[in-house]
C-alpha cells in the first residue's frame, strides 16, 4: 500500500515538473523568436507547435486532475479551447498576420453584430431583432398589429418560423408514416424504396419544383414546404428504423397483458422507438437548418440566410461573418429545445 | 346435484402441433403435444434447449398461432380476470416505465383506476422488498430484481393461469434459491395454475407436482412424473432423500435426451 501511494506520489511529481517544462518550453520558443525579431517570419509555425504543446500539457494536467474535480476540468477543455482559437484569430488580426477583411477579427464581428441588432436597414427594409425597443411605440400607433408589421422586418424571427413550421409539419406526419412502416410490412416493401431514393437527393434540388407548386413562389409556402419535405422523409425513415428495433418480446408482453391498438402505441411502440426517434430528430435539425439557410440565400428578402448573403453581395464581410454567428446561434438554441424536449419525455434515460 | 361435477382441467392442450415456415422449408418446432392442467396445479416442464418449451407456451398465451392441435384455458363463469399472464424469459420489464409502472402495467390496461392499481402494486412491491424501488427506472436495479418485477407485473394482474418462461433462468445460484423460496411461499397462498418452464432440474422437483419432460425435434412429450413430496416445500426439500430419487430418475431419461438432441444437432 504504502509503496504504491509511493510510486503514484513519485509519477504525480514527475507530471507536474513535464507540465511546467513544456510550459516554459512554449514561452521561450516565442521569447527567442521576439528577441532574435524572426518572430513574424516564424508566426504561424510558431503558433502551431504551441497548439501540440497545449494538447499535450492539458493531457498530462488531466491525469493530474483528481476525480472530483474531473468535470470542472472536462468543461474548462470544452470553453477553453474555442476561447484559445477566438483570441489567436483576435491577435493574428492585430498584428496583421491574417488579412482583416477578408477575416474580420471576433472584435469587428462583434460590433458588427451589435451594429445589425440595433440598425434598421433601409434598402432591404429589415432588421436582425425587428426592434423589440420600437414595440411600445408601435403598438401606441397601430396596437397589434402595428407591432406584427414592426416583427414583420426581423430577419431572425423569419428564419425562426420557417424552421419551426417546416419541422412541426414534417415531424409529425413523417413520425405518423414511420410508426404505419415499421409495423405493417406491406406498406413499408412499398414506400421503402421510394423514400430511401427521395433521401438521398439533396433537398435543396427539390426547391424549384415546390416552387412551381405555388402560387406565389417567393413567398413563406415554397420555403416552409421544402423545409418540412425533408424532415418529413428523415423522420419516416428514422422512424420506421426505431420501431423495426423495439425487441418483439415487448411487443409480445403489451398483447399478453392486454393493451388494445392504442394502448401498444401510447404504451409501448412510441417509447420504445423513443431513442432512435429523438437521434433522427437531431438530424433532422440539422437538415433543416441546412435547407433553411440555402433557401434563404436563393429565394428571400428576408431571413438570417438572406442577411448573411445580402452582406457578401454589398461586400461587407464582417456582417456576413455576424450572419454566421446568428445561424450558429439558433442552432445551439434548437438542439437545446431538443435535448430538453428528450429529458422531459424519456426520463428513463438520465 | 345428481348430475356428476365433471371437474373440467384448467389448462388443456390437445394434439398441439407448431410448425415454422422458415426459408429452408416446413420446420416442425412441436408435435403432438397432449397435457391437462388440473386447477391449482403447478407443473414443470424440462427438456433440451430449444426442444420447443417457449413455442408451446406462447402458443398457450395466444402469442404464437397453433398449427394443429388445440389449447384452451378454462375461465371461471362471469369472472373478469385474463386468461393468462406470461413471465417472459428474456424478463420484458419495459425500460420505459418505472418499477411500479410495469408492475401495475396490466390493470392499467385493464382499466383499473389509478387508486386502485397503485394499490395492488405496492401490495406486491412490498412482498417481495422492492417498496424503495417503486420509482426507479429498469436500468437503476439488479437483474434479480428485474425479474421479481416481472413475476409481480404478472401475479398483480391475477390471472387465471400463470405462465413462466425460466423466470430465474438467468439469476446467480444464491438469488436463484431466494426467488425459489419466494415462488412456494406466494404459490402457497395463491394457489394459482402454474406452468412453468425450467432447465433446472432441481428447480422442476423442487417447484412442481408434476414435472413434464419434452423431447426434442420434433419438441412432444417424451415423459410425465409425479412429484410425491410434501407441501409446503422449501429449500429443505432438496434434501430429502426422495428428493434426489426423482432428480436422479428423470435425469437419466433427460440426460439422453440432451445427448440425442445434441447429436441431432452436429
Ligand atoms: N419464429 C421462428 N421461426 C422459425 N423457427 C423458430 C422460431 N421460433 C423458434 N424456432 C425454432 O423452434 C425451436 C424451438 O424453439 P423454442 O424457443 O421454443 O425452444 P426452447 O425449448 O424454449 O429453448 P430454450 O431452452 O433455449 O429457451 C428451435 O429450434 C427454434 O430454432
Ligand atoms: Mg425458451
Amino acid at each position: 500500500m504504502t509503496q504504491q501511494t509511493g510510486v503514484s506520489a513519485f509519477r504525480h511529481d514527475a507530471n507536474r515538473r513535464t507540465i511546467v517544462l513544456m510550459g516554459l518550453s512554449v514561452v521561450l520558443t516565442h521569447l527567442i523568436l521576439l528577441v532574435s525579431g524572426a518572430w513574424f517570419a516564424f508566426a504561424w509555425p510558431a503558433i502551431g507547435m504551441s497548439f501540440i504543446m497545449l494538447v499535450l500539457i492539458c493531457e498530462r494536467i488531466g491525469r493530474l486532475v483528481p476525480a472530483s474535480q474531473r468535470n470542472l476540468y472536462e468543461r474548462s477543455l470544452a470553453l477553453g479551447f474555442p476561447t484559445v482559437v477566438l483570441s489567436v484569430w483576435q491577435l493574428g488580426g492585430d498584428l496583421g498576420l491574417i488579412n482583416r477583411i477578408w477575416f474580420p477579427p471576433p472584435s469587428e464581428i462583434g460590433k458588427a453584430l451589435w451594429s445589425v441588432t440595433v440598425n434598421y436597414d433601409r434598402f432591404s427594409e429589415t432588421s436582425l431583432l425587428g426592434r423589440p425597443w420600437l414595440i411600445p411605440s408601435a403598438y401606441q400607433e397601430g396596437g397589434f398589429s402595428g407591432v406584427g408589421t414592426l416583427l414583420s422586418e426581423s430577419h431572425l424571427l423569419a428564419t425562426v418560423m420557417r424552421v419551426f413550421s417546416g419541422f412541426v409539419l414534417g415531424a409529425i406526419p413523417g413520425i405518423f408514416v414511420g410508426v404505419v412502416m415499421g409495423l405493417n410490412q406491406t406498406v413499408r416493401l412499398m414506400l421503402d424504396t421510394t423514400l430511401s431514393a427521395v433521401y438521398v437527393l439533396p433537398k435543396i434540388a427539390i426547391f424549384p419544383i415546390v416552387m412551381l407548386m405555388f402560387a406565389d413562389p417567393f413567398g413563406e409556402g415554397p420555403k416552409i414546404v421544402v423545409v418540412a419535405l425533408s424532415v418529413f422523409i428523415l423522420m419516416a425513415i428514422n422512424t420506421m428504423a426505431g420501431v423495426r428495433q423495439i425487441d418483439p418480446v415487448f411487443l409480445m408482453a403489451g398483447r399478453n397483458y392486454g393493451a388494445g391498438h392504442w394502448q401498444m402505441l401510447r404504451h409501448v411502440i412510441l417509447p420504445g422507438a423513443m431513442p432512435v426517434i429523438f437521434a433522427g430528430l437531431r438530424i433532422a435539425l440539422g437538415t433543416a437548418m441546412i435547407v433553411v439557410i440555402s433557401v434563404e440565400f436563393l429565394r428571400a428578402k428576408q431571413g438570417v440566410g438572406f442577411m448573411t448573403f445580402y452582406y457578401w453581395e454589398v461586400l461587407v464581410p464582417e456582417k456576413m461573418y455576424a450572419g454566421l454567428v446568428v445561424v450558429m446561434a439558433m442552432g445551439i438554441l434548437f438542439t437545446a429545445t431538443l435535448y430538453w424536449l428528450q429529458k422531459r419525455l424519456m426520463p428513463w434515460r438520465k | 346435484m345428481d348430475t356428476p361435477t365433471v371437474v373440467r382441467p384448467k389448462i388443456s392442450a390437445k394434439h398441439v402441433g407448431k410448425i415454422y415456415d422458415t426459408a429452408d422449408g416446413p420446420f416442425v418446432a412441436v408435435q403432438d403435444f397432449s397435457l391437462d392442467v388440473a386447477e391449482g396445479e403447478f407443473v414443470c416442464i424440462v427438456g433440451p434447449s430449444g426442444c420447443g418449451k417457449s413455442t408451446f407456451l406462447r402458443m398457450a398465451a395466444g402469442l404464437e398461432s397453433i398449427s394443429s392441435g388445440s389449447i384452451n384455458i378454462e375461465a371461471a363463469p362471469d369472472s373478469d380476470k385474463p386468461a393468462n399472464s406470461v413471465v417472459f424469459q428474456e424478463y420484458a420489464v419495459f425500460p420505459w416505465k418505472t418499477v411500479i409502472e410495469n408492475v401495475s402495467f396490466g390493470l392499467q390496461m385493464r382499466g383499473i383506476s389509478e387508486k386502485e392499481r397503485t394499490q395492488v402494486a405496492r401490495y406486491w412491491l412490498d412482498r417481495v422488498g422492492l417498496t424503495k424501488f417503486a420509482n426507479y427506472y429498469p436500468h437503476q436495479i439488479s437483474g434479480g430484481m428485474k425479474q421479481r418485477v416481472s413475476i409481480i407485473r404478472a401475479l398483480a394482474n391475477d390471472p387465471e393461469v400463470l405462465l413462466m418462461d425460466e423466470p430465474l433462468g438467468a439469476l446467480d445460484a444464491q438469488t436463484r434459491v431466494v426467488l425459489q423460496e419466494e415462488l412456494l411461499r406466494i404459490w402457497e397462498e395463491t394457489r394459482k395454475t402454474v406452468l412453468y418452464i425450467t432447465h433446472s432440474l432441481e428447480e422442476a422437483v423442487l417447484l412442481g407436482d408434476r414435472v413434464v419432460l419434452m423431447s426434442a425435434q420434433p419438441g412432444g412429450i417424451l415423459d410425465i412424473y409425479h412429484i410425491d413430496l410434501p407441501r409446503p416445500r422449501s429449500f429443505e426439500t432438496t434434501t430429502l432423500a426422495r428428493f434426489s430419487e426423482y432428480r436422479a430418475l428423470i435425469w437419466e431419461k433427460l440426460s439422453a435426451e440432451v445427448t440425442r438432441a445434441m447429436e441431432m444437432q452436429e
